[in-house]
């Protein structure tokens, strides 16, 4: 085994976890919440048990974290329109096929009779399309920046080799306007942000320093072994110790402050920054994404307009509370009794990164 | 879903694609993203996506920091910052 390996190893050694928790101990206020806003992060607090090994008055709240979830129902129907097309088949990451939208979700489209692929990456589905000349493949493009410059790869890709049955619906989103309304929102007070790892990984560092010097909220950037995100935690107690508001990089071996230039000049040669909808936060402006016009062809809305039904909400649902970290999932009277992953009524319980469906798995 | 994974490159092909081996399973990525990927690197994986490649000097620092804090004085907690810019 080469070292690497061993290095990457010890970022899951329980005696580097102990001593960390340790130092959270006797750092940690008396009181704090803690908001990590990545659903990786979501499932790797739960799975690693790390809730449980804060000390009292550390509450870890989870943010909009999860791309699915954050998704609207309008964002959904607009896909099922275009799954309704008769030339279209879609493609998709496989936890969107469940995901409810107003009146139906992809996996019931599909068993009507529609054409729905899931694939594991944008370059699966340029591969579809090629393979397919008589389809139209339509990508489902959801998913924050670490996604983004996938998407404007596959749609430049398509552009060179000369594509005509490939197209994109595009919902991603960016997290620091999210993060902006979170900070901002007064019924949920959050003391300090563990920030994605993988997301920074595209932009760096420079996009939250607003948190810290508008808003004197001190924020980490943070991996997912469980020694990442205890380290994580400790170099935030520590900034609340000593009074300090910074974005920290705890993350150094997957995250340049400067983030990875060639994924940012994709993004934006082929995206331009729009105003987004996002379930539990409602509209952002400039926290989504849209394919510039040079690339309109790409754009699957743009090329077969479909009709899409009227929105309704699903009544009873609180995911718009579960995202914005002010109710924790299990305190939603639908949970467990109503809603579960096999029957899900809200997106949280669908995508495995959700805050429900973690919180059903693992507490 | 922004879940990415450390893997090795064994391979670089035509056309920015390599090939990587996770957890003893090989597979073809692409290395548009990281340009200066190199047969040997360890680079981060998302959706068939090199996003960036793993820096094992920066990792061995982090680890370095962490084993050492937990013996120091308790009001001299250093933690483990490592600076990469
Ligand atoms: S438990 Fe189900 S109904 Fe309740 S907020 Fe979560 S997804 Fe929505």
């Amino acid at each position: 085994m080469d070292t690497m390996q061993e290095e990457l190893k010890a970022f899951r050694d329980p005696a580097l976890a102990r001593g960390l928790v340790q130092v959270i101990g006797e750092l940690a206020p008396e009181s704090a919440t803690l908001m990590e806003v990545c659903g990786t992060h979501t499932v790797a607090i739960a799975r690693n048990g790390i809730r449980g090994l804060m000390p009292e008055g550390v509450r870890l709240a989870s943010g909009p974290g999860c791309p699915v979830c954050v998704t609207s129902n309008h964002d959904i129907d607009k896909v099922i329109a275009l799954a309704r097309v008769p030339e279209v088949t879609i493609a998709t990451f496989g936890d969107m096929t469940r995901v409810p939208g107003s009146t139906s979700s992809l996996l019931a489209e599909q068993a009507a009779g529609r054409s729905v692929e899931i694939v594991y990456s944008p370059l699966d589905a340029l591969k579809l399309a090629a393979d397919n000349p008589n389809r139209q493949i339509v990508f489902v493009g959801v998913g924050f920046e670490t996604t983004t410059p996938l998407v404007a790869i596959a749609i430049k890709r398509a552009k060179e080799a000369g594509l005509k049955n490939f197209s994109v619906y595009g919902a991603h989103k960016n997290m620091p306007g999210a993060l902006e309304v979170i900070v901002a929102d007064p019924q949920l007070k959050v003391s300090a942000l563990i920030l994605p790892g993988h997301v920074s990984t595209i932009i760096g560092a420079k996009p939250y320093q607003f948190l810290a010097e508008k808003y004197g909220i001190p924020g980490v950037i943070t991996g997912f072994e469980p020694v990442d995100v205890l380290q994580g935690i400790a170099m935030l107690m520590r900034q609340l110790y000593e009074g300090r508001a910074e974005i920290e990089i705890a993350y150094a071996r997957g995250v340049m402050p400067e983030g990875n230039p060639v994924a940012l000049a994709a993004i934006d040669e082929v995206f331009e920054t729009c105003s987004a909808t996002w379930r539990g936060l409602g509209e952002i402006p400039g926290s989504g994404y849209r394919i510039r016009d040079e690339f309109a062809e790409f754009d699957a809305m743009r090329r077969f307009q479909p009709e899409v039904e009227p929105v309704r909400e699903h009544a009873g649902c609180r995911c718009g509370d579960v995202l914005r970290g002010i109710m924790a999932p299990s305190d939603c009277p639908l949970f467990r009794k109503v809603c579960t992953p096999e029957n899900p009524v809200g997106p949280c319980m669908v995508s495995s990164e959700g805050s429900c469906a973690a919180y059903f798995r693992y507490y | 879903m922004c879940l990415a994974i450390p893997a090795q490159i064994t391979q670089l092909e035509e056309g920015n694609l390599a090939t990587v081996d996770i957890l003893g399973v090989s597979r073809s990525i692409s290395v548009d993203l990281t340009p200066q990927a190199q047969v040997g690197s360890y680079v981060l994986v998302h959706a068939g996506f090199a996003i960036e490649v793993v820096d094992e000097q920066y990792a061995q620092e982090t680890l370095e920091l962490i084993r050492q804090f937990p013996d120091l004085a308790a009001d001299e907690v250093m933690l483990p910052q490592v600076s990469n810019s």
